[in-house]
């Protein structure tokens, strides 16, 4: 995976985004999800329909705008990415028919090939009393 | 002496605060009223018959009417009274609704006193009013078209196509105007030359258009239907008649200068057509870098190549005199100078470029072929950043308005530098996307899409060199993260100006202009295409910032306009004229100075005596004279001494009851 340029020296301050040309990454997401996160004109109407986006760090939109400014690690370490349910809202409602919530699943996928590790163990998974619809749904969605 | 007031309810608008019963009693109790009533829409079918019903049936001999302002509807009514044979300037009209109803909503008692003395003042005004008739003048159906680039070549051609002569203007060597500069136009890439060379040929070749390059406006005197012109031909120091545009003389010119064509990126020779496509394909001496001086010629390289000899050092200035009946003014536009923009570098780097220098790097004509090279180095930038609104939406420049053109022509550049340099990165600086046009908000969604430009929404604060990059540092709102590129080329959309001279020009032909400098409409959406001097109509940049499509479709409307006008054999004028009183008048002369027209001139008399005249068709009835005169010897027809002083005493009568 490439690692973003950041400016680590002087992170004391806020950061300064470099951007440049590093589409790798990017690419991959939107060959997983079968989308181009440049049709993506940032209206919001995702984020605005969310119903998990109270518990998002990120707002859905927020993703999309940081895979278009190639900004690949804030997207590494938030949690949106992971409490996306994947109820289709967003791609429902988007006026430009970009779907969001394929693009999610893409970036899980995109971490999941590189980092080959889970985001929840299935072994936390199972402590916990689970429909079994919703044991299947995280772990295909959390685990690698 | 009978008249009659019609008050008007303007549904709630009057009538809501106003107690109009008692406006009613009231009026009627006026000295020569011999009949008041009220309307709920005067203005309306049903309001005009009344009126005229009544006109008729009372045989009333002076009407006033109270409603809105007279710039609404005073044309409206005065049609109306003139049906039934009234003379329309034995009306008038007591603005009740804007300087009364609307303004005193919240102390109606007051307003009503209010209303009734500006009722009464009206009513002692039309008292003294005296019948007139529109003057006739004559007309000279020909047109000046000031500026070529396409805003007046369309108006040209309009009018030149109906019929009527027209003399183009054009300051520059060629027509073409900034069109001709352009590489490609959104949002069809239609090739800017293709688009505009036939029209170009065509103004040439029409034979009801006389086409005046390399020549200004020097002077212009008289009024809407009799304008006399005075055009300065500057010397092209080559015969236009036998110079076949083969281009051998610029060959063997030794002088090499920046081509302001190029917007200086590309080089001339000093003799020389700005672009190969120019017409007329002419050549011109440019005389500031040319070796010669009108004193003395030490180089007569461009002379000797001349095989037709069409060069002549000796050429003079030439002034020709024209009379037009109307003048369009298509002056076009300016770019605010990059050095006005040091905190983007502009003017400091080479490599930061206005939108029209980075259009001349695209064409195909253009100073590199269509290749686009860094001016510092020649190398093709491989990382290219946009900003937009340079200069534009920001008041601390002066420019607190939107350029309007640059989010296309930004869109456009980066899909056209993605398609010269594919392997290249294209980052544009928004704060809006403002694409509201036939096709354009496609157009900059499908440049987003399919060329996968990054668009950073805020502004940039500085642009800095690091070694031979240019750092830019700007924000990102959306993220709220700053940012940082490391570029090879900055192009600024820098703010639309008014071109130079429009302000001198307005000045000579009194056409109002805004505190920007851009030529001022009538009415910004009923009569977008006329100034308020008459007979003087507006085309393209020089009234607003605006795009081809919309330049060209003010062109054709300024070209309808003064067609319109042309339909008539003579001119019609309103008689608000000044007149002078011949027993008054002793030839003082106090007004034929402050006489912003130019139209009162002293008369001696062969026994000596003096006194003014005022020419009937210059005058616009503004009544300075009438304010300066000390012996009550000049009056605007309409609107009298007698009238405003009947109309003063008037609203002033309670105070002294008082």
């Amino acid at each position: 995976m490439e690692t973003i340029s950041t400016n680590k020296e002087k992170r004391s301050t806020k950061l300064r985004l470099v951007l440049k040309k590093q589409e790798d990454w990017l690419k991959k997401v939107e060959e997983i999800s079968g989308q181009n996160v440049f049709a993506c004109y940032q209206c919001g109407k995702c984020s605005a329909g969310c119903p998990m986006s109270a518990e998002m760090d990120l707002l859905p939109n927020q993703v999309i705008r940081l895979l278009q400014l190639g900004a690949v690690e804030p997207l590494l370490n938030c949690r949106t990415i992971w409490l996306c349910a994947s109820c289709f809202t967003c791609t429902a409602r988007c006026p430009k028919g970009v779907s969001l919530t394929r693009l999610m699943e893409g970036v899980r996928l995109a971490i999941f090939r590189t980092r080959k590790s889970d985001e929840i163990s299935p072994k936390e998974m199972v402590k916990e009393t689970l429909p079994q619809i919703a044991l299947i749904g995280a772990l295909r969605k959390l685990t690698a | 002496m009978r008249i009659g007031v019609f008050i008007c309810h303007c549904g709630k608008n009057i009538a809501g605060v106003l107690d109009i019963k008692r406006l009613v009693e009231e009026a009627a109790k006026l000295k020569d009223v011999a009949y008041a009533t009220d309307y709920v829409y005067l203005c309306s079918e049903p309001g005009q018959k009344e009126i005229q019903q009544k006109i008729k049936e009372l045989e009333l001999t002076h009407v006033v009417i109270a409603a809105c302002s007279p710039k609404m509807h005073a044309t409206t009514f005065a049609r109306a009274v003139e049906e039934v044979g009234l003379n329309p300037y034995l009306l008038e009209i007591a603005n009740i609704r804007e300087q009364c109803s609307w303004v005193h909503h919240d102390a109606p008692e007051e307003a009503t006193e209010k209303a009734l003395e500006i009722i009464r003042a009206a009513v002692a005004k039309v008292s003294l009013a005296k019948p007139l008739a529109p003057i006739t003048v004559p007309l000279t159906r020909k047109v000046l078209v000031i500026g070529g680039g396409i805003a007046g070549i369309q108006a040209a051609l309009d009018i030149a196509n109906g019929g009527f002569e027209v003399y183009l203007v054009e300051r520059s060597p060629s027509l073409g105007g900034h069109m001709a500069q352009l590489s490609e136009t959104f949002p069809t890439l239609d090739c800017s030359s293709c688009i505009l060379t036939p029209r170009m040929v065509e103004v040439a070749r029409h034979p009801n258009i006389h086409l005046f390059t390399y020549a200004e406006v020097k002077n212009v005197e008289g009024i809407v239907g009799q304008y006399k012109v005075t055009i300065e031909q500057k010397p092209r120091y080559v015969d236009p008649d036998k110079c076949t545009g083969c281009g051998d003389c610029a060959e063997a010119c030794p002088v090499i200068v920046p081509n302001e064509f190029d917007q200086g990126l590309g080089a001339r020779k000093a003799v020389y057509v700005p672009f190969p496509q120019a017409v007329p394909l002419v050549y011109t001496i440019d005389l500031e870098h040319c070796l010669n001086t009108k004193r003395l010629i030490v180089c007569e390289q461009c002379y000797h190549a001349c095989g037709p000899k069409a060069i002549n050092y000796l050429m003079e200035p030439k002034e020709i005199e024209i009379e037009v009946g109307a003048i369009v003014l298509a002056t076009g536009y300016d770019l605010l100078p990059l050095e006005a923009l040091k905190e983007y570098g502009g003017g400091i780097y080479p490599d930061v470029l206005s939108g029209l220098e980075f259009e001349r790097l695209l064409s195909a004509s253009g100073p590199t072929g269509g290749i686009v090279r860094r001016p510092s180095d020649g190398k093709i930038p491989k990382r290219v950043v946009f900003i937009q609104c340079a200069g534009s939406r920001d008041p601390e420049h002066g420019c607190p308005y939107c350029s309007k053109i640059c989010c296309m022509y930004t869109a456009k550049h980066a899909l056209l530098y993605k398609h010269a340099v594919p392997d290249g990165e294209a980052y544009v600086f928004y704060i809006d996307v403002r694409a509201a046009g036939k096709r354009y908000e496609e157009f900059v969604q499908r440049v987003m899409e399919e060329e996968r430009i990054v668009y950073l929404r805020g502004k940039v604060s500085k642009v800095f060199q690091r070694k031979d990059k240019l750092v830019v540092w700007g924000v990102d709102t959306l993220s709220g993260m700053a940012v940082e590129i490391e570029a090879d080329m900055v192009v600024l959309a820098t703010a639309i100006v008014p071109s130079k001279n429009t302000a001198d020009l307005a000045k000579l032909l009194k056409a109002p202009i805004d505190e920007f400098g851009f030529l001022n409409e009538v009415h910004p959406k009923l009569r977008p295409v006329e100034s308020s001097a008459m007979g003087i109509y507006l085309a393209g940049a020089a009234q607003a910032p605006k795009d081809i499509p919309d330049t060209v479709s003010q062109a054709s409307a300024a070209a309808s306009k003064v067609l319109g006008l042309f339909s008539q054999e003579e001119l019609s004028l309103e008689p608000i004229k000044a007149e002078v009183n011949l027993e008054n008048c002793d030839g003082c002369a106090y007004c034929v100075d402050v006489c912003p027209f130019d139209a009162i001139t002293l008369v001696v008399e062969e026994d000596g005596h003096k006194h003014v005249e005022v020419k009937k068709a210059l005058c616009q009835g503004c009544g300075c004279c009438m304010a300066t005169c000390p012996k009550e010897g000049i009056n605007v027809a309409g609107f009298t001494l007698n009238q405003l002083k009947a109309q003063i005493h008037a609203l002033l009568k309670e105070d002294e009851d008082d």
